[in-house]
């Protein structure tokens, strides 16, 4: 159930992203992410999806505005600070990013190694995990050799493995079939249902009935459309609009 | 639907911002990548260093060896054209100086020793020649190093009873040797400086090309949390690991180089040479050497790493 908790987990306001001296690919983008919230981002292709979720999970340092992530200021974060940050997200990439040359066990353990999780108390959850996701029998396979959709899965895995508190996942169903898309939904679902704030860009307009009370939001050529205001900052809290309620 | 959670929901995974953990640290980079060449470069580097490190310090041996022996030394040419005369007077002043307080020891140079002394330049039995008159010497050893108003006063007391002897300290002959001397000394510290920094940059190289080689897993290793520490202990690593066993190989060949200089140098038995061998902490300077550059390889590489990761967010 998406709810509206006191205190945010991130704060964008007024974030304006140009890379070099182009034009802006987002401009004036200010929203509010609560905490245990479900959020669909969505838009055409070129919209700015990828760069605002680059800026969620501290890729990229925004042109201008201002960025607050755990309460605190994102922007002026000290770089040896990152680290502790970028450990409370989970990303799924869109291009997956694992690491070539590990098996699908080693990339799914990453993040709880970068942790310090030892050997002997990282076995069963990944291997679980892996189960989980329909990969068992793929645990020693390198990326090369599994499929798109399975690769996919690996780096879904690898994203939620740590029981992220924000996590951002870029297509994540957009190489799986759509018994496979209904279960990893069901996953962040979960997730979600811990208490994970989970953002999904997606440009699957489906995907979003099947995630009742998610909240949506639409970018249109770098800048966040927000007919209600649920998304403005300071947010109105309690008047968010029902992907699947309408 | 009942939705079975994997088991990292249901108990939850305990992390920490502790080191990257396991055998992942190790397999992060792969091994091969940044072992190539480098192994061998290090020996070479290392094999180098010991060679002019043992050069460097067979020299200072030679030097010191060569000047505790002549420092106190000074030798008296009776120059006089009357062989009868030239004898008597070598002999007076050889006891006059062995009479002096502060002389250890002194004597006159046996004729068939002065003559073997100059054989190489004026050829065999010159001293049957009256027509070549060979000055007398007298050696003498004081029992401190010699100064330049104990050289006078020696001067004084010899030219009393030999006036026309010339009073020499060892020393003085031997300045030019000295002098080259410091020079290969000085010589073999810069091959050991420059080849120091040979390796640092062997190794920046290497270090900078396997970093561009896994530019996207530092990255995503980096998305994941992972610090820069963490990443840097990786290649340091993977240096060390490559400079302990360039090191060993190194030092190895370096020491076959080192033997086998030394023994021959010692076959020619001459005296300057003869103390320049080296002592046993010598070689156990030599033996530091690897140490020192597996140590200077790691510095390098987190260093280079450290730097170029500073420059992703």
């Amino acid at each position: 159930m998406t709810t509206a908790t006191d205190g945010e987990i991130v704060q964008f306001d007024n974030v304006g992203l140009r890379y070099g001296t182009d034009r802006e690919v987002l401009s004036d983008v200010s929203f509010t992410l609560f905490p245990g919230s479900f959020y669909f981002l969505t838009g055409a292709s070129g919209a700015g999806k990828t760069s605002l979720l680059k800026l969620l999970y501290l890729a990229q340092r925004p042109s201008r505005g201002m960025i607050r992530m755990f309460g605190t200021d994102a922007i002026t974060l000290p770089r040896d600070r990152l680290p502790g940050f970028r450990r409370r997200l989970g990303v799924v990439f869109q291009d997956f990013r694992l690491v070539q040359h590990l098996s699908a066990y080693d990339n799914v353990a990453l993040p709880l190694r970068v942790a310090g999780v030892a050997e002997r108390d990282l076995a069963k959850p990944v291997a679980d995990m892996l189960d989980w996701v329909g990969l068992a029998d793929r645990m020693h396979a390198q990326p090369a050799q599994l499929s798109g959709g399975e690769q996919q899965r690996v780096a879904i895995a690898r994203a939620v493995i740590g029981r992220p508190e924000l996590l951002v996942a870029d297509e994540p169903t957009g190489n799986v079939d759509p018994d496979m898309a209904v279960k990893l939904l069901r996953l962040f679902e979960a997730l979600n249902r811990l208490g994970t704030t989970v953002v999904v860009a997606t440009h699957d307009v489906h995907l979003l009935k099947k995630v009742p009370d998610s909240l949506i939001m639409r970018l249109d050529r770098g800048r966040l459309s927000d007919p209600t205001g649920v998304l403005r900052y300071p947010p109105r809290p309690r008047a968010f609009p029902r992907a699947g309620g309408h | 639907m009942a939705l079975r959670l994997p088991l990292a929901f249901s108990a939850k995974v305990s992390r920490g911002l502790a080191t990257l953990s396991g055998g992942g640290e190790a397999e992060l980079i792969p091994q091969s990548r940044l072992a190539g060449p480098m192994p061998w470069v290090i020996a070479i580097m290392v094999a180098l260093t010991v060679i002019a490190a043992a050069a460097g310090l067979a020299l200072s041996n030679t030097a010191r060896s060569a000047s505790d022996e002549l420092s106190g030394g000074i030798t008296v040419q009776v120059v006089e054209a009357n062989p009868a005369e030239r004898t008597r007077q070598a002999r007076v002043a050889a006891e006059r100086l062995q009479a002096t307080p502060g002389v250890a020891e002194a004597h006159v140079v046996s004729q068939d020793e002065v003559e073997r002394l100059i054989e190489p330049w004026l050829g065999a039995r010159v001293g049957d020649d009256e027509e070549i008159p060979i000055p007398a010497l007298v050696d003498a050893r004081l029992r401190k190093p010699l100064d330049g108003e104990t050289l006078g006063s020696l001067r004084r007391l010899v030219r009393e009873v030999a006036p026309s002897a010339r009073v020499d300290a060892q020393s003085t002959w031997l300045r030019p040797v000295f002098g080259a001397i410091d020079s290969l000394r000085l010589l073999a510290l810069t091959l050991v400086v420059l080849l120091g920094f040979a390796l640092a940059a062997a190794v920046l190289l290497a270090v900078r090309n396997t970093l561009g080689a896994n530019r996207d897993t530092i990255e995503i290793v980096h998305l994941l949390g992972g610090t820069d520490s963490q990443v840097a202990r990786i290649f340091q690593r993977s240096v060390g690991v490559d400079a302990i066993g360039g090191g060993a190989v190194g030092l190895a060949l370096g020491l076959v180089v080192v033997l086998f200089f030394g023994r021959r140098f010692a076959e020619l038995g001459a005296g300057l040479v003869g103390g320049g061998s080296l002592r046993w902490y010598d070689w156990a300077v030599l033996a530091l050497v690897p140490l020192a550059g597996v140590a200077l390889a790691m510095v390098t590489a987190r260093v280079t790493v450290v730097r170029a990761l500073r420059r992703m967010l």
